[in-house]
């Protein structure tokens, strides 16, 4: 049994989780949306073994390091920390219809780091810079930050397709009541913006560590700046001015695209200190 | 805003507002993807060579070659703090009384009119009711409040009204770190200083404006390290630095990545590493007509006389990059031969290419056969008495951020209704200032308890 392999399995679970989900949905078969989460959990066992076996094997091969260092690791780790909370929250809420707009980007993540042939997914060695404690706090507390972030995204769909009408019948009357909706896209945002923050603070007391400046405007930190400055806006709107439904989802949504530019656009298009990947 | 106001009065408003605070952010937010799209501290040339005259013109107006400092956008962080400080004055003005009441009114309406009302009967009168659920409230929530009104007795208890206060600490937060920043900027330096093996210094130079700046001691290398990976990867950098104060050796420590030196408010950081003039090598001189060989271990400096003393070799250096007809020959020695009667001229003698001075087909050919590589270890030296400031603002985000939204002020009632054949009608209702789906779960769960009483 190899890393990759587990990998790969959680990957094909995942995508059959995301069949089921849709599939329930589709077809109005809560019973199927109930098995995705099952399913999911399995994807969610495979996914740890994979990350475990490969710290394991890192070790093996006499570099020693935690499973965070590039981008491949990065994104595997990204689609577990979405199944686990998207497990919690289905748990937490009994609602398993919701599943349909998560686990979808749950086997995206997995799947881009496995189906891209520009990401490597070689376990290297560190370079000197990554070589800190701190690695492990912070990509477990930006990654949580994003996947409550990625949730609150799936989320805000609902608020364009649920119809307005209680009395419908389409498909997506089914969809949870407005005040859980509600609830559950904003229980999301602070959840990820807590994590954000504490993820850019433990970033920005490692950089004092690396290189004795605790924030220098490089174009990642700079990035989840904006992202925080996106989503501390929401959060304004909507404990300060009142802002609700389908206007408060589309600042959900900006700050999500903030969130993809900072973990894909920066390392792509901007050049700067995370050149290596996370 | 009110036309009669005073001017202060209309400035307080203005910045009293919350929807300034989202413009504000949303500014912030947009300009900042200025300095990540745009090359910031560039040189001249380049701004010319990436945007063209007019707009390099258009950049060192708006000051977005160092964005990040240019003075709108510190203009629009000071806004910021100005609007935090307002608004936190003008809310905490009005919730005081609030977070700290001088007597807690309980007013049942409020509650039994709720959506997350739980009913539910006990087989015991009101009185016995009401002791054995004050008993469960008192120890799960906080003190009970009895109240007797028109509908019958209410008990009252609540947790976490301090909380409140969470959002303000967060607020205070951004203030502190933005403070500690500004008085990092003023009182700290970043400088950075390039140590030769051996030598020492207790001079570095600012990073932007290259300025010296005088350390209260000397810094010593006394030797750099790096190691690759079988990947060739470089794997560690390493200095080991003695400090020198008053002439005399205070102590050595090894410094690398992520393991700066902090010693009387000062921190040195590895930050890079090159190669270094190596103090002596092995020099073999060549007679090229009877090829016979002599070697010298010449010092930098030093020179020997060549062959049948017939003149004099010396070396005179190492360069980094040797350059020969356009091409980069890498790390080279630089030596110089001077013959009697004749004038004198340099060698170089590329180490990637020890043969290469045979080329020049002269009398004598050099070529080194060994030496040790010397390097220079970069350092990144600064001073920030700013950053306890900045640190203590992180970790007041975080506790007042985890305050904000994960604790909140719960309120608890439960009214009592006499039933039929002794029973008693209890409601419960809960209110919250966060979360009401999370307040309704606990209603639930504390009915549950209740129940089982």
């Amino acid at each position: 049994m190899t890393s990759s392999l587990l990998l790969s399995a959680a990957t094909f679970i995942y995508a059959l989780a995301s069949v089921f989900y849709i599939g329930s949905f589709s077809f109005r078969k809560p019973v199927l949306a109930r098995m995705g989460f099952w399913v999911i959990m399995i994807g969610v066992l495979a996914n740890t073994g994979g990350i475990l076996l490969r710290w394991v094997e890192s070790y093996q091969m006499g570099y020693g390091h935690a499973p965070f260092s590039n981008m491949y690791e990065s994104l595997v780790f990204f689609s577990w920390t979405i199944a686990v909370l998207y497990l919690f929250v289905e748990f937490k809420y009994k609602e398993s219809i919701i599943g349909v707009f998560v686990a979808p980007l749950i086997f995206l993540a997995i799947a881009y780091a496995s189906f891209d042939p520009s990401i490597n997914s070689k376990i290297s060695p560190l370079i000197p810079a990554l070589k800190s404690n701190w690695l492990i706090a912070h990509v477990i507390t930006c990654f949580l930050g994003y996947a409550g972030f990625a949730l609150a995204f799936g989320f805000s769909f609902m608020y364009f397709i649920k119809p307005r009408d209680p009395n419908a019948t389409s498909l997506f009357a089914k969809l949870p009541d407005w005040d859980v909706i509600d609830d559950l896209t904003y229980q999301m945002i602070v959840f990820g913006f807590l994590f954000l923050t504490i993820g850019i603070i433990t970033g920005s007391v490692w950089a004092n560590s690396a290189w004795g400046k605790y924030w220098s405007w490089d174009p990642k930190e700079t990035w989840s700046l904006i992202t925080w400055f996106v989503y501390a806006i929401f959060l304004h709107l909507r404990l300060m001015r009142g802002w609700h439904g389908r206007n408060l989802a589309i600042v959900s949504i900006v700050g999500f695209v903030a969130v993809l530019f900072t973990y894909f656009g920066v390392n792509y298009l901007l050049s700067g200190l995370h050149s290596y990947g996370g | 805003m009110d036309k009669n106001e005073t001017i202060p009065k209309q400035i307080w408003t203005f910045f009293a507002s919350v929807r300034l605070t989202v413009y504000l952010l949303v500014l912030l937010a947009v300009t900042s993807i200025i300095g990540t799209v745009v090359l910031q501290n560039g040189s001249p040339q380049e701004y010319i060579r990436l945007y063209g005259p007019g707009l390099t013109n258009l950049i060192k107006v708006l000051q977005i070659n160092d964005m990040y400092h240019a003075w709108w956008f510190l203009l629009l962080l000071l806004l910021l703090c100005i609007n935090i400080v307002v608004c936190s004055v003008e809310r905490l003005s009005k919730t005081w009384k609030i977070i700290f009441p001088d007597k807690i009114t309980v007013n049942p309406g409020r509650f039994s009119s709720l959506k997350n009302k739980e009913q539910f009967t006990l087989s015991k009168d009101v009185g016995e009711a009401a002791a054995a659920l004050e008993a469960v409230l008192a120890k799960k929530i906080g003190p009970v409040i009895r109240k007797q009104t028109d509908q019958g007795l209410v008990l009252y208890a609540e947790k976490g009204r301090w909380t409140r206060l969470g959002v303000y600490v967060v607020h205070a937060s951004v203030i502190l770190l933005l403070a500690g920043a500004l008085i990092g900027a003023l009182f700290g330096f970043k400088a950075s200083l390039r140590l030769d093996e051996g030598s020492a210094s207790d001079t570095v130079f600012a990073a932007k404006t290259r300025a010296p700046i005088k350390l209260p001691f000397s810094v010593r290398c006394n030797s750099f390290e790096v190691r690759f990976y079988d990947t060739g990867a470089p794997e560690e950098f390493k200095s080991n630095l003695t400090v020198i104060e008053d002439g005399q050796e205070s102590f050595s420590s090894d410094i690398l990545v992520n393991h700066p030196l902090r010693y009387r408010g000062i921190n040195i950081f590895q930050s890079s590493y090159g190669t270094a003039s190596p103090g002596k090598a092995v020099f073999a001189i060549t007679d090229t007509q009877t090829k016979q060989t002599v070697s010298h271990t010449i010092k930098k400096g030093g020179s020997v006389s060549l062959p049948d003393d017939r003149g004099t070799f010396e070396f005179e250096g190492f360069i980094p990059h040797f350059d020969f007809r356009g091409h980069n020959l890498g790390e080279a020695f630089v030596g110089r031969i001077s013959l009697k009667d004749q004038e004198s001229f340099q060698v170089a003698l590329p180490t990637k290419f020890p043969t290469f001075d045979r080329m020049r087909k002269g009398n004598f050919s050099v070529e080194v056969t060994s030496f040790k590589q010397a390097y220079y270890t970069g350092l990144q030296v600064t001073k920030d008495p700013g950053v306890w400031y900045v640190y203590a603002g992180f970790l007041f985000m975080i506790l007042g951020c985890w305050v904000t939204f994960f604790i909140s002020h719960q309120s608890y009632c439960l009214g009592f209704e006499k039933g039929q054949g002794g029973q008693t009608l209890v409601w419960l209702a809960g209110k919250s200032n966060r979360n009401p789906h999370g307040m309704t779960l606990k209603v639930k769960k504390l009915a549950t308890q209740l129940k089982e009483i």
